[in-house]
């Protein structure tokens, strides 16, 4: 395979908490690579640490309470982006590397008009004009397929509805052609005829300009139609990784299974979702031994104590952080 | 007053209401201009504002004397209100109009500039204290509690006690730089919320700079309550002019200042009570104006009932 574009390497973003009640250790020693042109899923629930590893790749981690661990690398086209000076990160951010926020309706400066910010990048990056600029962001709203662009793009933010908005944030953060696109949750807010639209523009949008996407979401739905590759999240770590068919073809880590079991599906029989019992623990205090084993219905005294490595099936493209991975003998069968 | 005085003091008055009528009418197309127009006393206030800027600025029009000359010391001292004089005479017989019209120029420049000095130097501080926060907050924001602590009247006096006598550009200065302080506290608190929300967030993923991020989209979007504070402030501003006028050590005589005109009359309280009524008047009008104008801008711009 090519040489990766982005590899995240033990990234560690701990936050510490009011009080010094102790330090929460929201991403604790995640790896992954990122290659060009490719889709990468990044799954899991609320509080596992999903959001806060994309911010950290741009250092737009809230300084304090948070900060990213010494020993953690995140390399860019050779470079660590954790030790560049904030000038040369600012000419990274927007330009080579850019994001599109989970709130279209926040997301976007209330004062200014869509076209002023689509063209704020450019003018950053690219010292265009203004004119120049505004005739980019006239281009772009085409590009993210907004009627009328020419009058759009003097609209406020209020005058636009939700599915526009965040195709004005797509359009933002494309106005530089970044090699680079995280999309974080980009349609949870959104309706779901407005998130297959969404989904598809960021699709077309990533075949047309070539670039890679990092896309950060809980749906695994979102996961299995967009992604060529998944990483599933628990409490701060990387519990699997693989390629998306052999993802859905056969889960390795309880974890995983217990999302897809959580998924209603259409092509089977009726009966209750099944959820994973309990919640993700508290990121002050993550369990010992596997940070599953209390939620996880195959753990025995092994899951309590020692901390599973990522474990390799076939080819090691499929990984996952499970002891059944060893002895697949201890998998209690389904009930 | 001559014909022309008179006719110049009417259009005055005709060029301040059609400033209300105007500028309700162009602002009745927004919401906030509709809200701010909505307070009962905000048209008053707008007219009276625009009414002293007018005098201010077209003084030697709408008055026949000079603020300055003496015109008969023997025989027109302290004259009540007549056709000639309308406001009548102080004690130098000079005429109480003039210079109620041409102190408007100086209240209102004092007023303004050092405002102006005031919410810029406040705002400043504020964004930069609130957007950096730590240490840099820390320092800022205990200078503030230090500015806040010392009597204003004591800073004054030492400046007098340096230059003498207190020239316009040096008063503005002295008053701009004792009246930022509350000003910057306010900023601070707001760009505290506002560095917190999700756009500016996305312009720093823009690669936007702190310069950027603070003046393009932390600031503006903080603007309602500096801009509110402002026009309270003005008022107080003026106040402040016309006490230490007042004092003796304002603006210098002979030019003429409302706070002055009243301390030249006080003597005469009983005998010519118009020398200190009609000052005293420019400036409670004045000053109720702006904080009318204010109260109704706060109402206009409150961000809680902006509609989306």
């Amino acid at each position: 395979m090519t040489e990766p574009l982005l590899r995240v390497r033990d990234l560690k973003t701990y936050f510490v908490t009011e009080q010094g009640r102790g330090t929460a250790r929201a991403v604790d020693g995640v790896s992954f690579e990122l290659y060009p042109g490719e889709t990468l899923g990044i799954v899991g629930e609320s509080g596992c640490g999903k959001t806060v590893t994309s911010l950290s790749i741009l250092r737009l981690i809230p300084e304090p309470p948070g900060h990213i661990r010494p020993g953690s690398v995140i390399e860019f086209a050779g470079r660590n982006l954790l030790t560049l000076a904030p000038s040369e990160l600012r000419a990274i951010r927007g330009n080579q590397i850019a994001m599109v926020f989970q709130e279209p309706m926040t997301s976007l400066n209330p004062v200014f008009t869509v076209g002023d910010q689509i063209a704020e990048a450019a003018i950053i990056h690219q010292r265009l004009s203004r004119k120049a600029a505004r005739a980019r962001a006239i281009e772009m709203l085409t590009l993210v397929g907004i009627p009328d662009p020419a009058e759009r793009v003097d609209h406020y933010p209020h005058q636009l509805s939700g599915g526009m908005r965040q195709r004005v944030m797509i359009a933002m953060a494309l106005v530089c052609h970044p090699k680079v696109l995280i999309a974080d949750e980009p349609t949870t807010a959104l309706d779901v005829t407005i998130q297959a639209q969404i989904l598809e523009l960021l699709d077309r949008l990533q075949s047309e300009l070539g670039m890679a996407v990092l896309l950060i979401t809980h749906d695994l739905g979102v996961v299995a139609g967009q992604a060529d590759r998944v990483v599933v999240m628990y409490a701060g770590q990387v519990v699997e990784t693989a390629r998306t068919t052999d993802l859905f073809d056969g889960p390795l880590h309880p974890y995983t299974e217990g999302l897809m079991a959580a998924v209603p599906r259409i092509d089977a029989p009726k009966s209750r979702l099944q959820a994973i019992p309990g919640q993700v623990p508290a990121a002050t205090a993550w369990p010992s031994g596997c940070r599953f084993h209390p939620r996880c219905p195959h753990a025995w005294t092994k899951c309590t104590i020692e901390e599973p490595p990522l474990l390799g099936l076939g080819d090691g493209d499929h990984t996952a952080r499970c002891w059944l991975v060893q002895e697949p003998g201890r998998r209690k069968p389904k009930t | 007053m001559t014909l022309h005085a008179w006719f110049a003091l009417l259009v005055a008055l005709a060029l301040a209401g059609w400033t209300v009528g105007t500028l309700r009418r162009r602002t009745a197309r927004y919401e906030p201009g509709r809200r701010f127009f909505r307070h009962p006393t905000a048209a008053w206030g707008i007219g009276v504002l625009a009414f002293f800027v007018i005098v201010a600025v077209a003084a030697p029009l709408v008055t026949s004397y000079s603020p300055i000359v003496h015109n008969d010391i023997i025989n027109l001292k302290n004259q009540p209100p007549s056709w000639s004089f309308i406001l009548g005479t102080d004690v130098y017989s000079r005429d109480l109009w003039s210079r109620v019209a041409f102190g408007a120029r100086i209240s209102l420049k004092v007023g303004g500039l050092g405002m102006l000095v005031a919410v810029t130097l406040g705002t400043l501080v504020g964004a930069v204290a609130g957007y950096y926060r730590r240490w840099v907050d820390a320092v800022l924001m205990r200078g503030v509690d230090v500015g806040l602590a010392l009597p204003r009247i004591f800073v004054l006096l030492i400046a007098i006690a340096l230059f003498d006598r207190l020239g316009e550009t040096v008063l503005i200065l002295v008053i701009g730089l004792t009246s930022w302080f509350g000003t910057s506290r306010l900023v601070r608190a707001e760009v505290l919320s506002v560095r917190e929300r999700d756009f500016v967030a996305a312009a720093r993923a823009m690669g936007a700079g702190p310069g950027r991020v603070i003046f393009r989209h932390v600031l503006p979007n903080a603007a309602a309550p500096i801009i509110v504070a402002a026009a309270l402030g003005i008022g107080n501003v003026l106040l402040l002019e016309a006490s230490l006028s007042f004092l003796g050590i304002g603006v210098a005589p002979p030019k003429p200042s409302w706070g002055s005109m009243i301390a030249d009359g006080v003597p005469y309280l009983a005998t010519a009570p118009w020398t200190t009524l009609f000052p005293g008047l420019a400036i409670a009008l004045v000053v109720m104006a702006l904080n009318a104008v204010g109260d109704a801008l706060r109402e206009a711009l409150d961000p809680r009932q902006e509609a989306m």
